[in-house]
């Protein structure tokens, strides 16, 4: 399939949050006051100023302690709900790059109800700039669509993160899974035929981040119905 | 380091022991890991399971300063289980040299302990020479005074059961560690050590690195790729600062600064360049008196001539016996006994140990001077907690100063690589670059010498102070003259250099007053060649990621030193899979013909050792050149607290007995005794071990991070890591505000329980340990928390006097 992927092996992520540092840098993000609440993870989640977030999650395996990282970032689908959302309100609120497969808001996505774009992500993952736009990770399509690495990946030191297309970024995920299974037997991708982001995993999703995987949200099917019915009736 | 960050992924064994490098030194996992992806077995040994321990394959705990009981147990192993690399060690290392009959250790003390002068008299340990001087060796190892069977009778105590005890570390563990480690004490396995503050941080510090160093000397780990005993700096360009002497007991180059009693030039040279009368010894120090020379040339130019000894006089020398560290001068600034200081891109009053007692200090001196990029709490002490201004006549200036990618000069790296970086853009506002500062300050000074005048003008008159172009600092000037250049048309061999010619290499420095260096370590950096510091080709010929080309590295570009320990007695290596270098030389009737060796620079360019016959070679030179007999020292006899490591409990420690002898602390530790050098060893109201470390989005004390709000939204405030079961004992709750408390100062910080901190069992009790770290300070941010270090001690190590941060007792308890 053409366009682009990510691959985030988690097995190799240290948390170093040069991700999470190098997105804010090149989107020129700001900051915001946290507190530290009894964990690393900060800030506590996405926010309009934060596409990349590193998630901690501290457990126990096996007796010992375990500490999982998840670099969480839009999933870029192949199939985007949120694309479905707003357009179900606005033409031109959302772009898919036709050669990359990269999901992007442009200001007129505000036109659609921020609540009914957020919830229709499987992921959790679109949020508010303080002048009201949507944000969200943008595959740093103006790096791409010149030849560079998205900022993310650029800084990774591990090899945790990897960008390129899709079949490359798609085999070298089933290699590192077969490898892993030899003594990880639960190594998986998560989600790999629905996304563009694809993660792998060494435990049980949820184990990383309740959102690891797309779980489908009540009401989701009939929001999504409903905002078809309106549209059509509005045309 | 002995080798280098690439090599990293060199390695078939990573031993993080003492340091946490995935979050201290995160680009450095890029290595960590290409060597897992080949393979190796990563092992981490940290009080904490940490994001390095999650990327290893074995993880232990050992309680914070108990690192030489487990090496210790770790050589034993070694020696019971026979994984000695024995032709490495026999021919390389001093384990077969015969130590005189005065060496003896007994219950905790060497021999030699002069108990009211609180230090040892090291003639006690000196090895047995034979008629020429050269000490003798029992390459049979039999011999019971030789140094194999006296190590062997040192860590004899060192058993599981007793290690166990000590760490907290299960005896299941350590044979874990032992086991794997110990794997490369094999030609073609190599074994690197990963060693950081948590190994030099405390009383013992030095011998915990010797601890290491003799494992690696034993495995035959020294010289090879992938192998090495390897410093993780703890900031750009420290190793660029020790390299430039900016310690007080040492000139750039590591020559050592005399003290008073030595008043001549030739009285230096005769103290401090050693001799042998062993041809097989390169002794390279023996050239000492041409680095000396060259460097007092590059101080005093012209003025230093023959006549006046090149300028030796001029040179400030401290008192015979007196430390003039960093405790020892804030100890003596407590004492009232400085007027000014000049805190140089630094921040005392959050980084060194004790620092109510530092901030106190400040409050003693007539002037500060105070260069930084940020605010900080040196800077504004005068108004900090328990500060009153009206009662504080320290009168602080404030110098603003460039950060690093304004200016334009090299960083040298753990790796020894210098590297040149260019000026990214100019400085804002009225803040300037070091030089710069460092440029008009020392002329004002010069230009007030000359008139009114001062006592002494001739060290400040004249030295050589050109170091400017168009009106301005030039890192150029100074980076030539630290390369060195003739001072005067010289020929040597066949060829001539004219005056102010670079010095192409060390080896035509000379004593003479021809040559000027600034550093002979750094000659070749900056030569005809050019700035060799500023070259990126990444051409990678032994496909080992020696990266010749790429930046310049000291010594002459050596990538890996010692490494003509990664080849046998014959120039052969070790490993074919992996020839650092390799001998070349033709072969005549079973004998070397001609010198040539290739892959890395050779640790000197002589022959082998040994013929391929077997014969062996006068002109060949053992591998060890910097140490004056040309072994490696398993026994070490020239350090303050013995020649062999021995476990001692951190001087405020939670247990009332060593269990290794009746010693309970390092007798020669530094200690101080003002008021508020207070230590509390089993206390109950001090229960806990705390040690101090560092987390990846903030460096040092915080005083640049916490100002960037990326950085400070990641990690924003002080915490206090603890284990679930603390947390139960104390009654809090992960995310709530608490008190940590030593006999030293206070602090509140946000509490992480965690189950990544367990309890100890140290002989048979249970204790517990919490940590914190040192990036935070009341100035900013306001809910941000204040310095770890108000709790820490001002003790030291008896050889570096480095304060002894890792390991000392705290209280934690609820808020109010």
């Amino acid at each position: 399939m053409a366009g682009k992927s990510f691959f985030i092996d988690t097995t190799r992520c240290t948390a170093c949050r040069g991700c999470q540092m190098a997105c804010k840098n090149w989107n020129q993000n700001g900051a915001s006051a946290t507190k530290n609440t009894g964990s690393h993870q900060n800030p506590p989640d996405l926010d309009g100023n934060t596409f990349k977030l590193v998630r901690f999650s501290e457990l126990e395996k096996d007796g010992k302690p375990a500490w999982y990282f998840f670099a969480d970032q839009c999933r870029h689908c192949l199939e985007p709900p949120c694309k479905d959302a707003i357009e179900g309100y606005v033409d031109d609120g959302v772009v898919l790059d036709e050669a990359t497969g990269a999901i992007y808001y442009t200001p007129k996505a505000k036109e659609a109800p921020f609540d009914e774009v957020r919830s229709s992500c499987p992921y959790d993952i679109p949020r508010q700039a303080a002048d009201g736009s949507y944000v969200k990770c943008t595959m740093c399509i103006d790096r791409v669509s010149n030849g560079l690495l998205p900022a993310c990946v650029k800084i990774c030191p591990t090899g945790a993160m990897n960008f390129g297309d899709r079949d490359a970024m798609l085999a070298l995920a089933a290699e590192r899974v077969e490898k892993l299974k030899a003594t990880h037997p639960q190594a998986q991708l998560l989600d790999a035929e629905q996304v563009r982001v694809i993660f792998l995993v060494v435990d049980e999703p949820t184990r990383y981040h309740k959102n690891a995987i797309a779980g489908l949200k009540p009401g989701f099917m009939h929001k999504l119905a409903q905002r078809f019915t309106r549209r059509a009736a509005a045309s | 380091m002995t080798n280098h960050w690439n090599d990293l992924a060199n390695s078939d064994c990573v031993l993080m022991m003492g340091s946490n490098p995935a979050e201290n030194h995160p680009i450095s996992f890029r290595w960590v890991m290409k060597a897992k992806d080949n393979g190796a077995t990563l092992i981490h040994v940290d009080p904490r399971y940490t994001r390095t321990s999650t990327k290893a394959d074995i993880y232990v705990p050992l309680r914070s300063g108990t690192d030489i009981a487990f090496l210790g147990g770790m050589i034993k192993y070694i020696l019971d289980n026979n994984k000695v690399f024995k032709e490495y060690a026999v021919n390389y290392t001093n384990i077969a040299f015969i130590v005189g009959d005065k060496y003896d250790f007994k219950d905790g003390l060497f021999s030699g302990f002069d108990k009211d002068k609180r230090a040892y008299d090291p003639s006690f340990w000196a090895y047995v020479k034979d008629e020429k001087g050269i000490p003798r060796r029992d390459p049979t190892l039999q011999d019971p005074r030789c140094v194999f069977q006296l190590l062997k009778k040192h860590y004899a105590r060192y058993d599981l059961d007793t290690v166990s005890s000590v760490t907290g570390t299960s005896k299941e563990d350590l044979v874990k560690v032992y086991e794997a480690y110990s794997a490369t004490g094999v030609p073609d396995k190599a074994g690197t050590m990963m060693y950081a503050m948590g190994w030099t941080q405390h009383t013992v510090g030095v011998q915990n690195i010797r601890a290491g160093s003799m494992i690696q000397l034993l495995l035959g780990n020294i010289g090879i790729a992938g192998g090495g005993v390897n410093a993780l700096r703890g900031e750009s360009n420290v190793q660029g600062s020790t390299d430039a002497g900016l310690l007080y007991h040492i000139y750039p180059g590591y020559l050592p600064v005399p003290s008073a009693s030595v008043t001549t030039l030739a009285e230096y040279h005769k103290k401090f360049t050693p001799a042998t009368n062993d041809p097989q010894s390169a002794n390279w120090w023996q050239n000492r008196p041409k680095y000396m020379v060259s460097f007092l040339k590059s101080m005093f130019g012209d003025a230093a001539t023959p006549e006046n000894e090149f300028g030796y006089g001029w040179l400030p020398k401290p008192e015979d016996g007196k430390s003039y560290s960093w405790l020892d001068l804030f100890d003596a600034m407590y004492k009232k006994e400085f007027k000014g200081f000049f805190a140089w891109g630094m921040n005392p009053a959050c980084s060194g140990g004790n620092s109510n007692k530092t901030r106190q200090a400040l409050a003693n001196l007539d002037w500060m001077v105070n260069v930084n990029v940020f605010d900080n709490e040196t800077a504004s002490f005068w108004k900090g907690p328990g500060m009153d201004p009206k009662k504080i006549k320290t009168e602080v200036f404030f110098l603003p100063c460039a950060a690093s990618m304004e200016k334009e000069g090299s960083i040298s790296n753990s790796g020894r690589w210098a590297q040149w970086r260019y000026q990214a853009q100019k400085p804002v506002g009225q803040s300037k670059p070091d030089g710069d500062i460092v440029l008009e300050l020392f002329n004002e000074i010069r230009a007030l010498y000359k008139k009114p005048g001062g006592a002494l003008p001739d060290p400040i008159l004249k030295l050589k102070w050109d170091y400017m172009t168009k009106h301005a600092f030039d890192p150029h000037l100074v980076a030539k003259a630290i390369n060195g250049y003739f001072t005067r048309d010289v020929t040597i061999g066949d060829k001539t250099f004219k005056k102010g010619d670079p010095v192409p290499a060390f080896a035509m420095l000379k004593e003479d007053g021809s040559t000027s260096s600034g550093n002979w370590l750094y000659c070749q950096s900056y030569n005809q060649d050019g700035n060799n510091m500023a070259r990126r080709d990444k051409s990678d010929p032994s496909g080992l990621m020696l990266y010749p080309k790429w930046s310049w590295a000291w010594p002459v570009n050596r990538r890996i030193i010692y490494n003509r320990a990664s080849v046998d007695p014959t120039g052969k290596p070790w490993n074919p899979k992996k020839v650092v270098i390799e001998f070349a030389g033709e072969v005549k009737d079973g004998k070397y013909t001609t010198q040539k060796w290739t892959g890395d620079v050779p640790d000197g360019p002589w022959y082998p050792l040994k013929n391929p016959d077997g014969s062996v070679r006068e002109d060949g030179k053992l591998p060890f050149i910097m140490k004056p007999d040309g072994y490696a020292s398993v026994y070490g006899p020239g350090l303050k607290d013995g020649p062999f490591p021995e476990h001692y409990e951190p001087i405020e420690c939670p247990v009332e007995k060593n269990v290794f002898g009746s010693q309970l602390t390092n007798p020669v530790a530094a200690i101080y005794a003002t008021d508020r050098d207070i230590i509390k060893s089993c206390d109950p109201r001090f229960p806990f071990i705390c040690s101090t470390y560092r987390v990846t989005e903030h460096w040092q004390t915080g005083v640049l991070t916490r100002w960037l709000p990326w950085l400070i939204e990641a990690e924003p405030q002080m915490f206090v890591e603890m284990s679930e079961e603390l947390a139960k004992l104390r009654n809090l709750s992960n995310g709530e505000k608490v008190v940590v408390e030593s006999p030293r100062g206070t602090l509140e910080a946000v509490a992480i329980v965690t189950k990544r901190i367990k309890p100890f069992t140290i002989q048979g009790n249970e204790v517990h340990e919490v940590g914190i770290p040192w990036h935070f300070g009341w100035v900013w941010p306001a809910e941000g928390g204040d310095s770890a270090n108000l709790l820490t001690p001002s003790v030291g190590d008896p050889n570096t006097r480095i304060p002894e941060s890792k390991a000392f007792m705290v209280n934690v308890r609820k808020k109010g």
